[in-house]
């Protein structure tokens, strides 16, 4: 088993061409970066508008609740049947299942602002936009982030699903290699996949770290050192 | 031909009808028994966490790492680390239950921290020895906390189980490849509703017995008393 | 600037009153408080002063234009606003907290950076603690932030919701003193609210305590209210010791201050049938000596018996008669405004003093 896999890894005809590791890689990210910039397109305001007038958020939830519990195979089936197209059908449905994260996340993020913070903006004489951009949005951008992240492992776990309808990436080498039986390459695409996701959080959660306001941090490790005493 | 016909046709059959329903049953135990196993695998981890502070750290790095790994990569590569067939469904079983575990490590440590000390510091001064007090006092006392984890990581299962029919064990996922392999519709759609049916009656089981679990957790109805004219 | 509330009523879509038909002048540089229990709409009459809540009906005059009248957020950088939590921007330094409303109304950010760095001064906090963040802060710290914050537009209007109620007693205390101090300097027509009657009385030059359900029961000085509350409910609400509260109000200054023997720490004390006030070099009280001690050599404190609670002379007579409750030799100890001990009063020469009073308890 690790002999194959090593074969396959060390095997210089898996690193070139359009079926090479390096296309397969930057194709894999490419579907997960488009599909994370459009739904965070849709999600990121609706998130925004939801949390700062506490409009619809009922059924923000809810429905989020709901694309959660689709099921992303059937999910692109069903869109490759309807577009005829892998690349369309996949994207779409990349997005369909990433806005619920995002949504989630932003809102969470400007529901827990505190609400004397976001009374005494208001009573200082900010206007909504002022509150929103200058006191909510830095303040919930842990959440935000938070919810990009989850975003972002739900795409790359997609993305190698919707290899079913088609698309090029990483789930190639899963279902190419489970067709032929080469389980080299099955196993080196498992690996490949999951280490892409990994990277990705690793690098999110470096992002997210580095964008938190230092006061925000501050006060947060204040009151996890109280939950702690 | 109307989607609508083409749905009717599709149930008309016994067949088919036959299939959907052992579809749906395989289905709820492929989802349904790694959300037992999990929970179990989960309290036995937080108990460890509790028990053995150090290993927290590692605990929680380890749930994050394999929740952060994409199904279909852990689908496939199940077979190989435990020497199973292919196309068992123990796979997609032991998946999952690593699944629910790691999403629930987290909020079983959050929810047995959240056990006021005084009521463990009294149980261990009335004499109840450790293993007794985690099972009859910090378990149940966890369970508001773990309720709200153990219903996300139920969606997450039945969602997740089609997945499966990529590697030949997917419950109502094979209604998916199905319809994809005949470019027909409605083992599709009626894949997705039941998928999502399935989610809807099993959270609702699930805040039931939540409910059932946790009597001192009501609101009470309102006790009356007498009112002076 | 002087703020009127004229047939002002807030009622809520679901039914309930907030407020309902209040009338009430709040005069130019003064302290108002609103005071009642919870649910009697204290904080909502105050929201409606700087809109942050709409009233459904009357009106309101700030120096005597309706507020309506002005752009909402103009009118708020207009008027500085303190609440129970302090409300601080927990993402950005104590200093830029301060600066928020100058930065708001266009000032160029190093004058009011400077603004905000002499307020911190302003309200007793050091200069280093503005490039903290809140998070950083003590409560009370927080609070002082706040109304730091508040001070900064330079408004003469000032809106503070319970400021004070989320901080230990101690801490409340010295902050209170810290508002009144800078009332004196600062001269602003305060709003203030709380539930605790004792806050309203010390704070207050007039009390407005309202009742459940919006309607205001009692608007005038806290002697007047702890004296002659109109009602049960203010009678209620005032509490049972309003006729040793109503003592903070009077003057103590025909008290007879009487002559004390007096020992040195360090000296030679001698012996004495009489109970003897112990001053150091600077003439301040550091206890009793109890009558027919033999103290060898050099008085210690270690030889005394602890004192009880100082009159400073010129406050109101409360002060006094506490004194001489709590002290050992039963005899309370006035001291003047440096500290200094300047001879004692008895409880029964105070209690004369209150009894012999023309208006009785009044200010």
């Amino acid at each position: 088993m690790i002999g194959e896999i090593v074969d396959w890894f060390t095997s210089s005809a898996n690193w070139q061409g359009a079926d090479g590791v390096p296309t397969r890689v930057l194709q894999h990210l490419g579907y997960v970066l488009l599909a994370l910039v459009l739904a965070s397109v849709i999600a990121v305001p609706i998130g925004l508008y939801v949390g700062h007038t506490g409009r619809g958020g009922v059924l923000l939830v809810g429905s989020g609740n709901v694309i959660r519990a689709l099921p992303t195979l059937g999910l692109v089936t069903f869109l490759f049947l309807l577009f005829t197209d892998s690349d369309v059908a996949a994207i779409i449905g990349l997005v369909v299942l990433a806005i619920p994260p995002i949504l989630a996340g932003t809102y969470a993020g400007l529901q827990a602002v505190d609400r004397a913070v976001v009374d005494a903006a208001e009573g200082m004489g900010m206007r909504g936009g002022q509150r929103l951009w200058q006191i909510e949005v830095p303040i919930a951008l842990p959440l935000v982030l938070g919810g990009v992240r989850n975003a972002v492992l739900q795409l790359v776990a997609t993305a190698a699903v919707a290899a079913y309808v088609g698309l090029g990436g990483l789930g190639r080498y899963l279902l190419d290699g489970l067709a032929i039986l080469d389980y080299g390459e099955v196993a080196a695409g498992a690996i490949l996949t999951a280490l892409l996701a990994i990277v990705l959080d690793i690098v999110l959660a470096t992002i997210q770290r580095a964008l938190v306001p230092r006061g925000v941090r501050l006060a947060e490790a204040g009151t996890k050192k109280e939950v702690e005493a | 031909m109307s989607f609508l016909d083409e749905l009717g046709q599709y149930l008309g059959s016994a067949n088919n009808r036959e299939q959907i329903v052992d579809t749906l049953a395989e289905h709820c135990y492929l989802a349904l028994l790694p959300l037992v196993l999990g929970i179990v695998l989960a309290i036995a981890i937080g108990w460890l966490g509790r028990a053995w502070p150090r290993a927290r750290g590692v605990i929680l790095v380890l749930a994050n790492l394999v929740y952060t790994i994409p199904s279909l990569a852990l689908f496939v590569v199940i077979p190989s680390l435990i020497g199973t067939k292919m196309l068992d469904s123990i796979n997609v079983v032991v998946a999952l239950t690593l699944y629910t575990a790691a999403l629930l490590v987290r909020p079983v440590l959050d929810a047995l921290d959240a056990v006021p000390p005084a009521v463990i510091a009294s149980a261990t001064a009335m004499g109840y020895r450790p293993a007794r007090r985690f099972l009859t006092v910090e378990l149940p006392l966890a369970v508001p906390v773990l309720a709200a984890g153990v219903r996300v990581a139920s969606v997450s299962n039945i969602s997740l189980v089609s997945v499966g029919a990529l590697i030949g064990v997917g419950g109502l996922g094979v209604l998916f490849t199905d319809g994809f392999q005949r470019e027909y519709f409605s083992p599709i759609v009626v894949g997705i509703v039941l998928t999502l049916l399935l989610a809807l009656v099993v959270d609702l089981l699930l805040v039931l017995l939540r409910r059932l679990l946790t009597p001192w957790d009501r609101t009470p109805a309102p006790v009356k008393t007498e009112v002076a004219a | 600037m002087g703020i009127e509330f004229r047939g002002v009523t807030k009622k809520y879509p679901d039914g309930t009153v907030a407020v309902d038909d209040l009338n009430l002048t709040i005069e130019d540089g003064t302290i108002t408080v609103f005071v009642g229990p919870s649910g009697c709409g204290k904080t909502t009459s105050l929201r409606m002063i700087n809109r942050m809540v709409e009233p459904t009906s009357g009106t309101i005059l700030l120096d005597g234009a309706d507020v309506r009248d002005s752009d909402a957020a103009l009118l708020r950088r207009g008027i500085g606003y303190v609440i129970q939590h302090a409300g601080l921007f927990p993402h950005r330094t104590v200093l830029s907290n301060v600066a928020t409303v100058p930065l708001l109304s266009g000032w160029d950010k190093r004058k009011a950076r400077e603004r905000a760095a002499e307020l911190l001064e302003t309200v007793g906090l050091p200069a280093e603690l503005g490039k903290r963040y809140p998070a950083q802060l003590s409560g009370g710290q927080q609070q002082r932030v706040g109304v730091a914050r508040a001070l900064a537009a330079d408004s003469p209007v000032l809106l503070m919701d319970e400021p004070f109620s989320a901080v230990d007693p101690v801490v409340r205390e010295g902050l209170q003193d810290e508002l009144l101090r800078l009332q004196s300097q600062l001269g602003k027509t305060i709003v203030f609210v709380t539930h605790d009657i004792d806050e309203a009385v010390r704070l207050g030059d007039k009390v407005a305590v309202l009742r459940v359900g919006g309607r205001l029961a009692q608007y005038g000085t806290p002697a007047d209210v702890l004296r002659h509350p109109v009602d049960d409910f203010v009678a209620g609400f005032v509490g049972k010791d309003r006729g040793y509260r109503g003592l903070s109000f009077l003057s103590a200054g025909d008290v007879l201050v009487e002559d004390v023997p007096t020992v040195r720490v360090g000296g030679a004390p001698g012996e004495s049938a009489d109970w003897r006030l112990a001053v150091n070099d600077e003439g301040e009280p550091r206890g009793w000596l109890p009558p027919s001690s033999t103290v060898d050599g050099e008085l210690s404190e270690s030889d005394l018996v602890a004192g009880g609670s100082l009159y400073q002379q010129g406050t109101p007579i409360r002060g006094a008669l506490d004194a001489a409750l709590s002290s050992p030799a039963s005899l309370g100890v006035v001291v003047d405004a440096d500290g200094k001990a300047i001879g004692v009063v008895t409880a029964r020469q105070v209690l004369d003093v209150i009894e012999n009073h023309p208006q009785g308890v009044t200010r």
